[in-house]
């Protein structure tokens, strides 16, 4: 059997979807004789490959860095979830977006700094004005929310997305659960 | 109107004063009605559910959030069910494409105008808002968000309201104006520039005519008012008291 072409990756988040994602424990063993994980930071592929069939988006769009990847993972990819609340609405992440990006940076690098005091330049990507979803820039397929999207229901779709089968949430998963 | 006591036994009564009974239909399905019953309460008497957000049984209704909109045969623009009359032989439908599609848009707006961070809020997993995106199947928000900074008054001694959380239901207005009579609660500015004051615009903590019932935040649909102490999903709101006051003043006008 061919097995799937799966991309993840974690944009502006937490990692916390990632984290529920691998407490589908032993089902991923399963999970993977049907999958093949290309790109992720839970594996060491440093560049997005070319035909991907699924991709899995955690993470606000939130630094040019990030503008960068979710444009070039969205080209490459058949099908692409934005996964979890922060890709789906900037969530906490997009919690700066009533700030400047100069008051954001000198809240976390000069009020909050016990030494140094010096804002980033260069050597970190640059802060878009707003973090924002990730349909904003792209388009997206499917909507998962939760924070994080429970590990039962991320088996479950990538499962359903596998067969073919219709994918319905039923609020299964909701804003911040 | 009142009239002189002898007078008002004879208006009270039934045989001659008759409220008039209408007939019409909800979804196809016949229904009677008093003439002064809203299409809402009809229909939920008939186990035929709208959604709602600013409405609260106990209090008067102020047609704010129109998620209980409905299409009536005949009129060109959607009616807000909680604040609309029948009529004789109305046909009113209540899930057609056309409502659940408004309905949606009307939710994401809401989510577009402040800044609900369901993750990080005291009331998440006891969200009005956040369960209509349930009911509603709201997947995301398809407009742009507002950005808009709004400020958080935690000058009260034991509650605390944040403006980043509020809908403008003005669930709080009225629960202060007819159930606690204080009217601490008002509205002020325009269209989404509106927010909820207390007096005249002052620090909660320093009104004079709160009496710290604590009515307005168990009342609340959001985690916008809450009571000190408070973490993320803490907050359970209980509302079981507004019918039995209501019923116990024997107020049946609202």
């Amino acid at each position: 059997m061919t097995r799937i072409r799966v991309a993840t990756t974690w944009l502006d988040g937490c990692s916390g979807c990632h984290m529920s994602f691998l407490d589908i424990d032993e089902n991923i063993i399963q999970l993977f004789d049907r999958i093949e994980l290309v790109y992720s930071p839970l594996v060491d592929f440093k560049t997005i490959p070319e035909n991907i069939d699924l991709a899995l988006v955690e993470g606000a769009v939130s630094s040019e860095a990030d503008k960068e990847e979710i444009l070039t993972l969205r080209s490459r990819s058949k099908v692409l979830i934005s996964f979890g609340d922060c890709a789906v609405t900037a969530n906490v992440p997009g919690m700066r977006n009533q700030f400047s990006v100069m008051e954001t940076l000198s809240r976390a690098y000069i009020e909050n700094s016990a030494s140094g005091q010096i804002l980033p330049s260069g050597f970190v990507p640059k802060l878009l004005e707003y973090s924002r979803p990730v349909h904003e820039y792209v388009t997206v397929d499917l909507f998962l929310p939760g924070c994080p999207p429970p590990a039962g229901v991320i088996l479950s779709i990538l499962n359903d997305l596998i067969d073919g089968r219709p994918l319905s949430l039923g609020g299964k998963t909701r804003f911040g659960a | 109107m009142r009239y002189p006591a002898f007078l008002q036994r004879i208006a009270d009564r039934a045989d001659v004063q008759p409220v008039r009974i209408l007939t019409f239909s909800i979804n196809g399905q016949a229904v009677s009605a008093r003439e002064d019953e809203t299409i809402l309460s009809v229909a939920r008497e008939n186990g035929i559910s709208i959604p709602t957000l600013c409405h609260l049984d106990g209090l008067s209704e102020r047609g704010a959030c129109r998620l209980c909109i409905v299409e009536i045969k005949g009129s060109p623009k959607l009616s807000p069910s909680c604040v609309t009359l029948p009529r004789q032989d109305m046909e009113v439908i209540t899930n057609s494409d056309r409502v659940l599609d408004y309905r949606r848009k009307i939710l994401e707006l809401l989510f577009t105008e402040r800044n609900h961070i369901c993750s990080v809020c005291v009331s998440n997993g006891h969200c009005d808002l956040q369960s209509l995106t349930t009911e509603l199947g709201m997947t995301h928000v398809h407009y742009d968000y507002l950005h808009t900074r709004h400020a958080v008054d935690a000058s009260h001694e034991r509650f605390s309201v944040d403006h980043n959380r509020c809908v403008l239901c003005q669930r709080c207005i009225r629960v202060c104006e007819e159930i606690e009579g204080a009217h601490t609660w008002d509205v002020m500015g325009r269209g989404y520039l509106s927010k909820v004051i207390t007096d005249l615009n002052q620090p909660w903590g320093e009104s004079t005519s709160c009496t710290g019932c604590g009515k307005c935040v168990q009342v609340c649909p959001t985690g916008a008012l809450s009571e000190k102490g408070k973490s993320v999903a803490e907050m359970t709101k209980k509302r079981q008291f507004l019918p039995y006051l209501k019923l116990m003043r024997g107020d049946e006008s609202r």
